[in-house]
């Protein structure tokens, strides 16, 4: 390949006046796990939902697969999200239809694959996410971690090509959080999906990942492989790193005026 | 011809028939590597699936194994896989499947196991 999987470059990006994004730069490699990384409001959660072209940035530009995704077709768009898949932060599965209808809904939109090819795809990833057997159940009755491996399924059932991942072991107990990152690894390894995950969680950042992006305010702290990041000198990321909190500096006359004005 | 109506080679062995599943199979070709898979396994029996000019597998050419595989059992006829590729096999390790089909080093002993020898 000659270009990188993902390329974001010089890219800002405003809620109304508010500056999200401050010119963010990094690429992630074909197969690459690339962690994004960062406190609440960091912006890491404004960058994935720009990688997957939900938002549109005020300046720079985003690449997926050599596509700049904010100057093609809409049907290029279409074809690309077909290669990309999404497990988002709550699992957003149906609540009305059971694991195995919710994993097979993107074979049902965009294929026209025979049925029983769908139903045995479907029932493949459930094995790969350890869901053997729970294909008939319904979303409310699965547990957190099972809710996230489910999400996990619907999200590679197309063997996409690329993958993100919002938060995937958030609120899971460890064991189960790092069986997730070893689910994580196995799908990289067997389907060579280059994977992008946005998650807070040091220990599975430092587990899954090839390189990572530390996030600060809207713009990169640091980007680089997991032992630049780790052994960094900055005293921001050891900060957030080592979860020490931040003190901003008090501009007297501005808080005032937030107060009064 | 297009991706979509490709037309895998196939060769008889006595009583088994090899198809070859040739170049990528994904989405777009795997519903008709299935159709034939299935044709072959309904009209002539035994089927040996060479893998050997598989670039590349995705779930769905796996699925229609799959099915190849529930046909003949329910036919009580002989499913295999030959020369299956480091990639492909990490895609079958990856849903255990490399535990479910009979995978065969070479097409010689895959025609031996299966009851027949290589004929040309």
């Amino acid at each position: 390949m000659d270009h990188p999987a993902i390329e974001v470059n010089s890219l800002s990006a405003h809620y109304g006046d508010r500056l999200i994004l401050d010119n963010v730069t990094l690429t992630v490699d074909y197969g690459e796990i690339h962690v994004i990384m960062g406190g609440s409001g960091s912006g890491k959660s404004t960058l994935l939902r720009h990688l997957l072209a939900l938002n549109r940035p005020t300046s720079g530009y985003i690449k997926l697969l050599g596509r700049d995704i904010n100057s093609i077709s809409e049907i290029e768009l279409d074809e690309l999200r077909r290669e990309m898949g999404v497990a988002f932060q709550g699992g957003a599965l149906f609540g009305s239809m059971t694991v195995g209808e919710n994993i097979q809904l993107p074979l049902k939109e965009h294929t026209r694959l025979n049925e029983s090819t769908m139903r045995i795809m479907s029932r493949m990833k459930l094995e790969v996410m350890n869901l053997a057997g729970f294909e008939d159940l319904m979303p409310s009755e699965l547990s957190g971690g099972m809710i996230k491996r489910a999400a996990l399924a619907r999200a590679v059932v197309m063997d996409p090509k690329l993958l993100f991942l919002d938060e995937p072991s958030a609120g899971l107990d460890p064991v189960v959080a790092a069986e997730l990152d070893q689910l994580i690894l196995r799908l990289r390894e067997a389907m060579n999906i280059t994977i992008v995950v946005v998650t807070h969680e040091l220990e599975s950042a430092f587990t899954i990942a090839d390189h990572i992006t530390v996030l600060d305010s809207g713009r990169i702290l640091i980007t680089g492989a997991v032992d630049e990041v780790r052994n960094s000198s900055n005293q921001r990321v050891q900060d957030l790193l080592m979860r020490r909190v931040s003190m901003a500096v008090v501009d007297g006359d501005a808080y005032l005026q937030r107060l009064t004005g | 011809m297009t991706k979509k109506n490709k037309y895998y080679p196939v060769n008889r062995h006595g009583p088994v028939t090899v198809i070859s599943l040739t170049g990528e199979i994904d989405m777009q070709t795997s519903p008709n590597a299935r159709e034939q898979m299935l044709d072959i396994l309904k009209k002539k029996g035994s089927l040996l699936v060479d893998l050997s000019k598989t670039k590349y597998i995705d779930s769905s050419g796996v699925a229609s194994l799959v099915e190849g595989l529930q046909l003949a059992k329910s036919r009580k006829l002989s499913f295999a896989l030959v020369e299956v590729s480091h990639s492909v096999n990490q895609v079958l390790q990856l849903a255990r499947l490399d535990k479910v089909f009979p995978i065969h080093q070479t097409l010689e002993q895959a025609l031996t196991a299966m009851g027949t020898q290589e004929q040309g």
